[in-house]
């Protein structure tokens, strides 16, 4: 998918102002942000212990991560020996390439598709649509923003920027059917239009939320049941996965299965969790005659042992953005690529690289709510604050950016010199109070205009702390 | 007990009557405060920004002018927690820098935190005759654990109601430098909280960020907010937020 983060800050603006998308935006943090509240809140009062819990996600996340290599040849032995074929790419390229390849060799010609972030980090739809192949989005906000040639929005809602009218007028246009308005109806008629695409294709390909390596198994976790569709129809089953998903165990499976569906929905478990092991045998009624799993890197593995490590913790739950002032402010395609919210301000210039995102590491007003939320404690502004500091060694960064670095220079050797940090702060408020012009505020500030184009600068009283201090000491004496 | 005031850059700038109201505050308490003379910042801005040298060349210097008092109190628990959080990550492990900014950072507190906690005040000499909705600041409420602090002191000053607005632990959409690199964004978010403070229909909000407060009262000013006073929690507390300069 094309990067367009670099104009994140004028498509933030706009949204800022969306009147539209603020209501949706409102809609959704009810849905995500209430329901979580309460997920928690009864975990805890039937004698669970969720910040315990936490703690211990995080505990199986670094295990993982401290020995990535041994827990992915763990899973490409016992994945193999059941009959899958593991296949590992270093970039969205070579995902792209590998899935073409699947599909000439099995003569597909209709894929369909269970909800993948990392199939969009690849542009994969478009790389099979290139080679002829039809590829089909199953999950219905999928299914919504691929009918609206958009991409998604929000990493387990991906149409929540879209309500019940577009959605309507989506529908209405592609299934050439009577504009309907009402969500059951609609639903059915989506099912109706994708059953046809279930029993026709000839391939799945579905992303997963963990690699369980002692079994070799893929777990989904999914709310539709297009998921078991996607990995039981076709005969072909390809699963893009990032090779940070791996996890060594059932039990680290059972573990983090009450973290996500909590952290993500507010559901105590998902409506369904699918755990895909090996290709169909004689005695299955159904399932793939081909599973192939493709391990992604893309940008991963280079965070192994970096400092940004533990945002390779990620489970992909989107309570980051879901308790995101910013999120909640200007929605998910501001962002500009795959992935919006906190975690995406990490990682989409992690992955595609410094330049392509310099406003990211600072669309954060660094509140720590997304850190509280997390459901396996990554210190997301902590890691946002690091990719700062990385813009500032390497000199990356917006014209905004930079302004304001030359200005904490000039400020900055004025506070090591009290002196003349006194001096300056006498000119600075005396100079604020003469604007305000014997106002109680500033409505233009000259100086920094970005401040009042939407809110007052209240007038400062005139004089500093240590003028005044220094007068009421020289009274006293 | 020896305590300093850390009056903190935007007090100094803006609002030096709640560097008053604190000194006050801490006096009443029976404190022998002192207001170190070259203190200037603590460094936040340039450590938020990925500016990590200077930020620990303040943070040095911070420290040095800190360092030789029982307790350090400030009216902001962003630039508290800044030293007490951060400032010894800024410094390589066995270092004597690092010694010394553990050291200081124990003895750092957010002042209704000092109040409440190591003071353990049993009344406080303000009195305010209305309604107050309080707003709790992000690196307070989160990494300082300030939530009661301020609302038990609160209700010991006479005439003062505490009616809480919705969602009032959620950010304002300052931000510190935010604020300024995406004003538009920052507005908006503040402009959800304003509606917050306005449902409470209290006469004031209170918080204990003067950087928060500021953004808040541009923007119920320019929502066309005359009536709402802002007011740091420090001057509800001192009996310095009835009006009048100090």
């Amino acid at each position: 998918m094309e990067v367009r983060s670099i104009e994140f800050k004028q498509r933030a603006s706009e949204r800022a102002i969306d009147g539209s998308l603020q209501g949706k935006l409102k809609t959704a943090k009810g849905l995500f942000v209430g329901g979580r509240a309460r997920a928690v809140a009864r975990f805890d009062a039937e004698g669970g212990d969720f910040e315990a819990l936490r703690d211990v996600g995080r505990g199986i996340r670094d295990e993982v991560l401290d020995n990535l290599d041994v827990w992915l040849e763990t899973f490409e032995r016992n994945a193999t020996a059941r009959g899958a074929t593991v296949l590992w790419a270093r970039d969205g390229a070579e995902i792209s390439r590998l899935v073409v390849e699947i599909a000439q060799r099995h003569g597909v010609k209709k894929a369909i598709k269970s909800k993948s972030m990392l199939s969009e980090e690849a542009g994969l739809n478009e790389a099979l649509e290139a080679v002829g192949v039809a590829s089909i989005e199953t999950d219905l906000g999928e299914y919504i923003i691929q009918l609206a040639k958009e991409p998604p929005s929000h990493i387990i809602a991906p149409a929540i920027h879209k309500n019940k009218e577009e959605v309507a007028d989506l529908f209405e246009q592609h299934h050439h059917k009577p504009r309907k308005t009402e969500i059951a109806e609609m639903t059915r008629e989506a099912r109706e239009v994708l059953r046809s695409h279930f029993v026709s294709a000839d391939m799945g390909i579905t992303g997963g939320n963990f690699l369980v390596a002692e079994t070799g198994s893929v777990a989904l976790v999914t709310n539709e049941g297009n998921g078991r569709m996607v990995t039981t129809m076709p005969k072909v089953h390809v699963a893009v996965v990032g090779v940070e998903k791996v996890i060594p165990t059932l039990n680290d499976l059972a573990a983090l299965l009450r973290l996500l569906p909590r952290s993500a929905t507010g559901q105590t478990i998902s409506n369904y969790v699918s755990l895909l092991t090996g290709v169909k045998s004689e005695a299955d009624r159904d399932g793939a005659e081909h599973l192939y799993y493709i391990l992604v890197d893309n940008g991963r593995v280079g965070l192994v042992g970096s400092e940004f490590q533990e945002m390779l913790r990620c489970i992909r739950c989107g309570a980051c953005m879901n308790h995101c002032p910013v999120y909640q402010t200007i929605g998910g395609h501001a962002y500009g690529w795959v992935y919006p919210g906190p975690m995406g301000s990490v990682l989409t210039p992690l992955y595609t690289g410094l330049d392509k995102a310099p406003d990211l590491p600072h669309a954060a007003t660094l509140c720590n709510q997304c850190g509280v939320v997390c459901p396996v404690k990554i210190p997301l502004p902590e890691l946002l604050r690091k990719l700062r500091e990385k813009q500032v060694q390497t000199g990356v960064g917006t014209a905004t950016a930079k302004a304001e670095r030359r200005a904490l220079k000039l400020w900055g050797f004025a506070a090591r010199n009290p002196r003349l940090y006194a001096f300056g702060a006498r000119i600075a408020t005396r100079y604020l109070k003469w604007l305000a012009g014997g106002k109680d505020r500033i409505q233009v500030l000259t100086m920094v205009p970005e401040w009042t184009k939407g809110r007052d600068f209240p007038a400062p009283e005139g004089k500093t702390f240590r003028e005044l201090y220094a007068q009421r000491a020289a009274r006293r004496r | 007990m020896r305590v300093a005031l850390f009056v903190t850059c935007l007090v100094d700038l803006m609002r030096p009557r709640i560097g008053f109201a604190a000194l006050d505050l801490l006096e009443a308490a029976g404190c022998e405060v002192t207001v170190p003379a070259a203190q200037t910042c603590c460094g936040q801005p340039a450590f938020n920004s990925g500016d990590r040298a200077l930020a620990t060349q303040l943070a040095q210097k911070t420290i040095a002018e800190f360092e030789g008092f029982d307790y350090v109190v400030a009216p902001s628990g962003s630039c508290a927690d800044q030293v007490r959080s951060e400032y010894p990550g800024l410094f390589a492990e066995g270092s004597e820098w690092r010694r010394r900014a553990e050291a200081l950072a124990p003895k750092v507190f957010e002042l209704t935190d000092f109040l409440a906690n190591v003071l353990k005040v049993e009344a406080v000499p303000g009195r305010f005759d209305g309604s107050v909705t309080y707003h709790d600041s992000c690196t307070g409420l989160r990494s300082l654990k300030i939530k009661s602090q301020p609302r038990d002191l609160l209700a010991k000053v006479p005439g003062l109601t505490l009616s809480e607005m919705e969602a009032c632990e959620e950010c304002c959409g300052f931000g510190g430098t935010f604020s300024i690199k995406y004003g538009d964004v920052s507005a908006a978010i503040g402009e959800r909280k304003c509606n917050n403070i306005r449902a409470a229909g209290t006469d004031a909000v209170v918080g204990g960020d003067l950087g928060c407060l500021l953004h808040i009262e541009g923007k119920l000013r320019r929502m066309g907010d005359e009536t709402t006073r802002v007011l740091h929690v420090a001057e509800v507390l001192a009996g310095t937020g009835n009006g009048g300069e100090n």
